[in-house]
């Protein structure tokens, strides 16, 4: 580092009510906005995990859903016409319902049923106890092992509940990618049981999934099924259009944007006005640099390293505390919604060099006004 | 080099335009010589510092021109008047403005940090400085735990570490008792000037006249009398 740089770095640290108001207001700020868009992030994500945990290369549905778990169910023409299309390897139907449960203990407790296509079972979960054929066996319920596994009693392989009056028998347990959104344990059985034991509408396929023969079919699959009344959309626009749901329709996006630019104002606030009053209370000392023969780019190098060094002490610990928190968090509750994506990390990143960027140009404007003159008129 | 440190000709300096302008400095000439110890004196307002603010390379004058060891300060680009400023001419300010924040030793590095020295050699030579002010116990210490005399002597420390030719002082004595005061002009006659170096000091303290190679008086502006190898002013 140079000697100028150093210089620069003791006026800061030295002066430690300052530096350390400077480190809270930054810190602060990077925590909030990293937890705000964080929790968003991992809602977003598990609002999704059930697109993603089935794995399905396009998912025909009706136009008006907005999430996976509030599907309208289509009619069985649809699966006809799906299979027929050109440029389709298979299309299998897929349920999915909520059910209630009634455990051992004689407690209810609601439950998401997923109906895999009798057939193939195409979308089936990895299982770490039982066996797949052991699907078909009566009463037979995959148990998924992740966040809200506990609120089923812990189940083992053997251990049997009620579903709407039916008898249900875990046959495996199963690991899946990524927890789901609302709190409730998953399940997972034939479709034609899950349309057994599960009352419904009419019509009774929530999905319908697209294997395509090549990805360079899927523009023309797409056609055709809008050519029905239906989308058929890939899993990333399934994705999207999930979380376009949350971000633009919930009133969710809007209240973490809020959050996010509050963040953002009181951080640059106290910041920026710290950092100021750092820079008046040495302005005299910037003019003594001055007059003894500095030049301003040097004074000007000072203060970016000042706020940049600030900046990402702030930025590094702000990210720390959070992952701290969330790692915390999910010690506690396993079902917290909370991932520190890429995303998130350089949007405060951003937002930080923003805040660097503000409150060194409030500096520089005024270190550079300053007249060695004056230093000596006192 | 010419014995001749600094020459002023013709300084002329206004601030303000129309019913404000306010003339500080007229037509003002002089010069002060190496091995001299020149001090400019005269009541509050009478343009001391200004004038010494121009010959120093800090303000410009309206008027006139300053040669520092021959070279026309005025006409030098602002890079090159701030690296003359830096290597030929060593400031003490009234108030001495030490960076609280930093130690004694790396106050008096400040202008050899500025001239790209190493940070570890900086100190070291900053040490033999604080030695001859006799400070060299106090340079871990941070200023605002010295007395005012002894921030006096890291300011001057601090202004010849640079190895200037050129000293200024601005009011030296003005916030020190008077015997302090002696000694620290008696220090700066006897440490700090020789052949090699001007001294010049803006000063309104007659306890300290006696010190003086030349005086130099100034009055609304103007100066009004010129003394060499005097030991007493008026």
């Amino acid at each position: 580092m140079s000697g100028i740089l150093k210089i620069a770095l003791k006026l800061l640290v030295n002066d430690r009510s300052k530096f350390i108001a400077l480190l809270v207001g930054i810190t602060f700020a990077v925590f909030l906005m990293i937890m705000m868009m964080s929790m968003f992030s991992g809602i977003l994500a598990r609002s999704s995990s059930s697109v993603y945990n089935i794995g399905a290369k396009i998912w025909v549905m009706d136009p008006a859903v907005n999430n996976a778990t509030s599907s309208i169910p289509m009619p069985d023409y649809v699966l006809s016409t799906a299979r027929s299309i050109n440029g389709v390897k298979y299309a299998v139907p897929i349920y999915f319902g909520n059910a209630l449960v009634k455990l051992k203990s004689g407690a209810y407790q609601a439950v998401s049923v997923v109906g895999l296509d009798d057939s193939t079972l195409y979308g089936r979960p990895e299982l770490i106890e039982g066996n797949i054929e052991d699907i078909y066996s009566e009463n037979a319920f995959f148990v998924v092992r992740d966040s809200e596994f506990k609120k089923l009693e812990s189940p083992t392989v053997g251990t049997e509940f009620e579903i709407n009056d039916h008898k249900g028998l875990v046959v495996g347990i199963a690991k899946v990618n990524a927890s789901g959104l609302f709190g409730i344990p998953t399940v997972y059985t034939t479709y034609n049981r899950a349309i057994t034991y599960i009352p419904s509408m009419r019509f009774t396929t929530s999905y319908i999934l697209i294997e395509p023969k090549h990805d360079s079919d899927i523009p023309y699959i797409q056609r055709q099924i809008k050519n029905l009344g239906y989308q058929a959309l890939t899993r990333d626009q399934f994705v999207q259009k999930i979380s376009d749901f949350y971000t633009y329709q919930t009133g969710m996006g809007m209240n973490v944007l809020m959050m996010t630019a509050i963040s953002f104002i009181v951080g640059l606030s106290i910041s920026g006005q710290t950092f100021y009053t750092f820079i008046l209370e040495n302005i005299e000392r910037f003019g003594a640099l001055k007059a003894i023969g500095a030049k301003g780019h040097e004074l000007i190098s000072m203060i970016l390293f000042q706020a940049s060094f600030t900046a990402l002490l702030g930025y590094g610990l702000g990210v720390g505390l959070a992952s701290g928190l969330m790692i915390l968090a999910k010690l506690r509750l396993p079902s917290y919604a909370a991932q520190v994506t890429y995303y998130n990390l350089t949007f405060a990143f951003v937002m930080v060099l923003i805040m660097a960027g503000v409150s060194s140009y409030i500096g520089v404007r005024k270190v550079l006004q300053i007249q060695p003159f004056d230093i000596f008129r006192g | 080099m010419g014995n001749v440190a600094i020459k002023a000709n013709a300084l002329v300096k206004w601030f303000g335009e129309g019913e404000t302008k306010t003339t500080a400095v007229k037509s003002a000439s002089f010069e002060a010589n190496f091995g001299e110890l020149l001090y400019i004196v005269g009541p509050s307002g009478s343009g001391k510092t200004t004038l010494l603010s121009m010959i120093s390379g800090i303000l410009k004058p309206n008027e006139g021109a300053v040669l520092v060891e021959g070279k026309d300060l005025w006409n030098m680009k602002s890079d090159d008047i701030a690296d003359l400023r830096l290597n030929k001419i060593g400031f003490v300010f009234q108030d001495y403005h030490l960076f609280p924040r930093l130690t004694t030793i790396e106050n008096v590095a400040i202008p050899l940090i500025l001239k790209k020295m190493d940070w570890n050699e900086a100190l070291k030579v900053s040490m033999e400085y604080l030695e001859i002010v006799g400070l060299k116990d106090r340079a871990q210490l941070q200023p605002v735990k010295l007395s005012g005399g002894e921030q006096q002597r890291v300011a001057i420390a601090r202004a010849i570490a640079g190895h200037p030719d050129i000293l200024i002082f601005d009011e030296p004595t003005a916030s020190l008792d008077g015997d302090t005061g002696r000694k620290i002009v008696e220090f700066i006659k006897t440490k700090i000037l020789n052949q090699d170096r001007c001294v010049i000091i803006v000063t309104h303290d007659s306890r300290i006249y006696e010190y003086a190679d030349s005086i130099m008086k100034m009055e609304d502006g103007k100066i009004i009398g010129f003394e060499r190898n005097t030991v007493t002013a008026t």
